[in-house]
């Protein structure tokens, strides 16, 4: 089925032995890296949610000098959202892009430790890099479409690469922007340009965009912070469904977005993990001193 | 005066009317400075205008010169030459001059992109002479005067200027579209070509043509490289060709009042296609810079 599969993967065929709850699909143990190939939204909605665990092992980042991330080691629950909350410059974003492999497109950046995407080290050589962004998506502060794509080519910038058809395109752009809850805004204007839509929905463009590719994990880096409170609360929603389908990771400054859309919360500080924990247990009874100062507002 | 002591500082006296009065002096000679800038441009214009229009007829832009001692003739060998020499040495310039900004500002690290600037900043002033010398030397000397000579002389004289612009624009593309790009795992020279490059469109076609209305007046370069030439219309760029600045040269340098006049008509034609060019770049450029959103 996927004949781009970057590299064969033992750990994530021995992981899952057990036979799978829909025998149509055996994506669930032996699903690959990548999967552009032609999958059915319904097939998609079935998948076991056994991919898309992201792990990281004694994580360290810098920008040169500055040691942005300091030993971090973490979960990634699949099928959950986990909120990342902390002061800025807390090392949140920085982390986050180490999922991805955003962190090194920085001049003087790197990162030691692993990140691992079901078992799989996403900084393994063997690993190539453009398979990781497709399986671990990102929507950033701002909404970026592509100012010189219309709405449905922003959606299948990403997929266009990979040689599929017009009419593959197209049914797959459909079903990306139906998965970011935008179809409906915009299906009678899909050649009209990406930036005429109003912020809200240009967010929700670039989910759709980073859908598209059929990630397991999507990281979304303050995805909020420059859209109005309507706007907010339709992303905060989106989340909510989309958590079904990928892995989500969300960056956040406002704590009551996190208390709203998380399932797990973690409290970062000096490029340290502090706390990481259950929405509510965070919010209401955290363990740390700090964690508790900082979510009640006494610092940050 | 009985103002409170409190307000003193508030009151119009001393230092403070002296600034203002600098202020005033400063104002006043930035505006004349810049109504002098566009009486320059409007004498200029207006006394080719005035003097070349005269001889300005259909006839005169589809009739090759004049052979000498005739009377009447036209500058349609000189537009046509001026024509493929520019063409020529456009079709050389600007896909190299992109190429070299691309390079610089999507590919080269700091370190690589300063010196390149730099080097192009330099051959952005090496006076036009020098470089006609140059490609004399190089293709002309112990051979003959050619057009296509004349078009690399060009050619390098536009390769800065394009690939300066084009340096300018591409930086002026936000960094999170590229971001974008690198997100969605598009591999870097694709971000390029589908993101980048159409999104400054706009402003590389302005640096193209900014830098085609430079090379269509050049003089220095072509007198050395393709003055001597054939009479009637050329096309034929392993020879000389006529120009249009080498006709206004020629023409004004001889001793008839109907030369002098079609000199002047010549430049008028020059003129306007360079005006012209230059009001599309504008438009260009307005339109991209909207786009990009800067």
């Amino acid at each position: 089925m996927d004949t781009r599969h970057p590299i064969e993967s033992p750990t994530v065929t021995e992981q899952n032995p057990e036979p799978q709850a829909d025998p149509g699909t055996n994506l669930g143990h032996s699903r690959p890296m990548v999967s552009v190939g032609g999958e059915s939204a319904a097939k998609q909605a079935k998948r076991s949610r056994e991919v898309g665990n992201v792990e990281l092992q004694g994580l360290n980042a810098y920008y040169g000098s500055n040691h942005a991330v300091r030993d971090v080691s973490l979960a990634f629950d699949s099928a959950k959202v986990t909120a990342i909350i902390g002061p800025s410059g807390c090392g949140k974003s920085t982390m986050v892009r180490c999922i991805n492999r955003m962190h090194e497109e920085i001049a003087g950046a790197r990162s030691e430790g692993q990140v691992l995407l079901d078992g799989l080290d996403l900084y393994d050589p063997r690993i190539d890099i453009v398979a990781v962004r497709r399986s671990v998506g990102m929507v950033f502060q701002k909404p970026n479409p592509f100012p010189t794509m219309s709405v449905i080519d922003n959606v299948t910038a990403g997929l266009r690469l990979t040689g599929a058809s017009r009419g593959e395109l197209e049914d797959r752009g459909r079903e990306a922007l139906v998965g970011a809850g935008l179809w409906d805004e915009v299906k009678d204007r899909l050649k009209a340009p990406g930036v005429g839509l109003s912020g809200g929905q240009q967010q929700r463009l670039c989910i759709a965009r980073a859908l598209a590719v059929d990630p397991e994990v999507l990281l979304m880096d303050e995805p909020c912070s420059a859209l109005d409170p309507v706007a907010t609360l339709r992303i905060e929603e989106l989340i909510a469904e989309l958590k079904q389908r990928v892995t989500i990771v969300i960056v956040t400054h406002n704590m009551q977005q996190a208390a709203r859309v998380a399932d797990t919360t973690v409290f970062m500080l000096d490029g340290e993990l502090v706390e990481v924990g259950p929405t509510d247990k965070l919010f209401t009874n955290p363990d740390d001193d700090r964690t508790e100062q900082y979510v009640t507002g006494k610092f940050g | 005066m009985n103002a409170p002591a409190g307000h003193s500082l508030l009151l119009d006296r001393g230092h403070l009317k002296r600034r203002k009065r600098v202020s005033a002096i400063v104002s006043a000679a930035s505006t004349v400075a810049a109504l002098l800038a566009v009486a320059v441009l409007l004498i200029v214009v207006g006394s080719v205008l005035i003097k070349g229009v005269g001889a300005l007829s259909i006839h005169f832009l589809t009739t090759p010169t004049a052979l000498f001692g005739e009377s009447g003739g036209g500058i349609s060998n000189a537009i046509v030459g001026t024509g493929i020499m520019v063409g020529l040495a456009a079709l050389m310039a600007i896909p190299v001059g992109l190429l070299v900004a691309i390079y610089t500002t999507e590919f080269a690290s700091p370190r690589t992109a300063h010196p390149i600037r730099f080097v192009l900043d330099v051959l952005n002033g090496v006076p036009t002479i020098i470089t006609g010398i140059f490609v004399y030397g190089l293709l002309v000397a112990g051979n003959h005067q050619s057009g296509f000579a004349a078009s690399i002389a060009l050619a390098i004289i536009m390769l800065p200027i394009v690939a300066r612009t084009a340096q300018e624009v591409l930086s002026l593309v936000p960094a999170t579209l590229k971001e974008a790009a690198h997100a969605l795992g598009i591999a870097p020279w694709r971000a390029t070509v589908r993101v980048t490059l159409p999104t400054a469109a706009g402003g590389l076609l302005t640096g193209a043509l900014l830098a085609v209305a430079r090379v269509a007046g050049e003089t220095a370069p072509l007198i050395l490289l393709s003055s001597i030439f054939a009479p009637g219309v050329l096309t034929e760029p392993g020879q000389a060709l006529a120009s249009i600045p080498i006709f206004i040269f020629q023409a004004s340098e001889s001793p008839s009042p109907e030369a002098h006049t079609q000199a002047w008509a010549a430049a008028l034609i020059l003129i306007a296609f360079v005006l012209a060019l230059n009001i599309v770049a504008r438009a260009f450029y307005a339109r991209s810079r909207k786009r990009i959103g800067a």
